[in-house]
């Protein structure tokens, strides 16, 4: 198990964590908004994250950090 | 529990003004995370071009300098001229570095200037809206080319790793994507050797990141990111387009 | 160096910078002002200084830019048409509030014009040149022992006010050679604490900028630079006085133009004409004071120039139109004669006289 934090505020959900995770754990929220007006990424499992840190490789915002 | 990933110290807490998916924030971290590996925080000076990242100033946590549209080859030849020892690098857009800047990227590369370049290229003017870039594909549809870029009045994109691997100044060009998690990967490598040849004073090095640009291209942030490997990475392939140090070691073993 | 030695005008500007400090030169070849560039390329690597013969006057301005933003003393020169090609960057050194010494060894213009001397780049260095709301100190030497006292005071006003400074010289003062005596210097101690020489971890990170996207903020700083502006015009501001006090006519002329009107005011003075001038030191800040006090007693000025008029507005201004004020002119780099402003000084005598 790996712990997948997000800084919400900064997320401008776009998405590119959603794609590129090999277990399709995260999802943008469907009832949340953030500070900014956007449908921030979350984590739906964390008992199934590998700790890839694949989602933070593609984060152009650096909204996550990931630890293992 | 340890980190496995975070923010790189190198980049301030602003939050980064581009738009969603665009992979300006990808590059930005690489340099950033080339710059905490390097231990080069307190001695690097960036400076940042017009265009899209016109406010990289406000996100790298180092000393940084906003110069006019091109002109920041030439500044960066002042700041390494004037401090030798403190390491020096542009982050230049297409329109920036290919277009109004071309003089001073090809002057600053035949020197052999030691100072690292990052150049962006996504093939659009993003800032100003999606105009035509000097990178712009052929046939491909912009705000100045909205028939599509017409090679006959246009003239074709440059290639810049190819048109600077001719001259005999430059000591490193090559040309990564970040598009994907590979291509990330091999970017940052590319990236942090960049700095280490001009720690190591062996001179100019460019490293072309082909980028994405969501917003101008009309589309989502994951179609942006398969359009450069349908398009872009084809007609701007990536590797290697000149490694004068690795050439000089295989002629003496040779 | 403290004993006289004869020097090239140019020549004389660039041993001034280094023994000023400056160790950063940056230029691009341009008649008539190359001997400035020569003598740094000899000079530089002598002393651990630098010399690049720049791309363009465009790259040479902006690596001057970045020097000037590690905080070290730099300049560039150039001649008219490369002065407009640095004039991109020279805003961009003063919406940054930069120390740099820029010279322009003026030609003929517009366009290529020519490469004889002339002063038709008056406009552009006491306006500013660029975009925006700025100037630049403009100082004009009018002997070569000037070309060299005022690039040290050139390089210690940019200092002192974090603003470039240009000398505005002609062709004739840069090629002319004359005895120069360097004198004893020791600059100003000033703190450099915004310029960027990395944060060595021990501060937050010094930004060199000039793009403000909100208005309020950049109205401000405008605001805040011509604070500095006004500083400089009431304390900077210089001009050499020569018979004004009991003077009906006084001309006004700077650089080569004030040594062919000092030759007419004698001759005219020996003809028993009680005629002045004032030639302007500080081109901008403009000597006011001192046109307004001689306003006071004369009765017409004459500006004597080499453009088709360009300082005669300053004049006018400075007299605020009490008095008027004539025009003696060449262009195209032709320079007046002493007989060409003497006879203009009888013509305007005799105006007043049968009035």
């Amino acid at each position: 198990m790996a712990k997948v934090t997000f800084k919400t505020d900064l997320c401008k959900g776009c998405g590119l964590c959603v794609t590129v995770c090999p277990k399709k754990l995260i999802v943008l929220s469907k009832d949340k908004l953030n500070k900014k007006g956007h449908s921030p990424a979350e984590m739906t499992d964390e008992e199934k994250c590998i700790g890839c840190a694949f989602c933070a490789t593609m984060c152009p915002d650096c909204v996550i950090t990931v630890e293992k | 529990m340890s980190i496995v990933f975070e923010k790189p110290h190198a980049l301030t807490d602003a939050a980064l003004h581009y738009c969603p998916g665009c992979t300006h924030g990808i590059i930005h971290r690489l340099v950033a995370e080339a710059i905490d590996d390097l231990k080069i925080e307190g001695k690097t000076v960036g400076v940042a071009p017009v265009g899209c990242a016109v406010m990289a100033y406000n996100y790298f946590a180092c000393d940084m300098v906003e110069a006019a549209h091109g002109r920041a080859p030439a500044v960066a030849t002042g700041l390494k001229r004037a401090m030798p020892d403190n390491i020096i690098f542009t982050y230049q857009g297409d329109g920036d570095l290919a277009s109004i800047g071309m003089a001073e990227t090809v002057h600053a590369a035949t020197r052999n200037e030691n100072i690292t370049v990052i150049f962006v290229n996504n093939a659009i003017y993003g800032m100003t809206g999606g105009q035509m870039a000097p990178t712009s594909l052929p046939g491909q549809v912009t705000q100045t080319s909205p028939y599509g870029r017409d090679v006959n009045v246009c003239g074709y994109p440059i290639k810049i790793c190819e048109l600077l691997s001719n001259l005999d100044g430059p000591e490193y060009l090559e040309r990564v994507a970040v598009n994907n998690v590979k291509n990330v990967k091999n970017a940052k490598r590319a990236i942090k050797k960049a700095f280490e040849n001009q720690i190591n004073k062996k001179g100019f090095s460019l490293i072309e990141v082909i980028s994405s640009c969501p917003t101008n291209w009309g589309m989502t942030p994951d179609q942006a990111l398969a359009w450069i490997d349908e398009k872009m990475i084809p007609y701007y392939p990536l590797g290697v387009y000149k490694d004068k140090s690795a050439q000089k070691d295989s002629e003496v073993k040779a | 160096m403290t004993d006289k030695v004869l020097m090239k005008g140019n020549e004389a500007i660039a041993e001034a910078a280094i023994q000023a400090g400056c160790r950063f030169y940056f230029g691009y070849p341009i008649t008539p002002q190359t001997e400035i560039a020569a003598y740094m390329a000899k000079r530089m690597p002598k002393i651990s200084g630098t010399f690049l013969q720049a791309e363009s006057e465009i790259a040479a301005i902006n690596m001057v830019y970045g020097v000037a933003s590690a905080g070290k003393r730099v300049m560039t020169s150039s001649s008219s048409p490369g002065i407009s090609l640095k004039s991109e960057g020279i805003s961009y050194i003063a919406g940054c509030d930069l120390p740099a010494l820029i010279v322009n060894v003026q030609r003929g213009g517009p366009g290529l014009g020519g490469i004889q001397p002339s002063q038709s780049d008056y406009f552009q260095a006491t306006r500013g040149g660029g975009h925006g709301d700025y100037h630049v100190i403009a100082l004009a030497p009018a002997s070569v022992q000037e070309m060299a006292d005022l690039t040290f005071k050139g390089f210690d006003l940019a200092d002192i006010y974090r603003t470039p400074v240009m000398i505005l010289a002609d062709g004739t003062m840069g090629q002319m050679m004359e005895p120069v005596k360097m004198k004893d210097y020791t600059p100003p101690d000033i703190n450099k604490d915004w310029a960027v020489t990395g944060t060595k971890m021990m501060r937050e990170h010094n930004i060199i900028n000039s793009l403000c996207l909100d208005p309020e903020s950049l109205e401000i700083s405008n605001f805040k630079r011509y604070e500095k502006y006004k500083t400089i015009c009431e304390k900077e501001a210089m001009c050499e006085e020569y018979l004004t006090n009991d003077a009906d006519i006084v001309i006004a002329a700077f650089g080569i133009a004030a040594r062919v009107s000092k030759n007419a005011v004698n001759e005219a003075r020996a003809n028993g004409l009680k005629v002045g001038m004032i030639r302007p030191i500080t081109l901008w800040p403009f000597p006011k004071d001192a046109f307004e006090r001689a306003a006071e007693k004369a009765k017409a000025f004459i500006s004597v120039e080499l453009s088709m008029g360009q300082m005669i507005e300053d004049v006018s201004l400075a007299v605020r139109c009490r008095k008027p004020v004539y025009l003696c002119n060449r262009a195209g780099g032709m320079i007046p004669s002493p007989e060409q402003v003497l006879a203009k000084i009888n013509e305007i005598a005799n105006m007043s006289n049968s009035k």
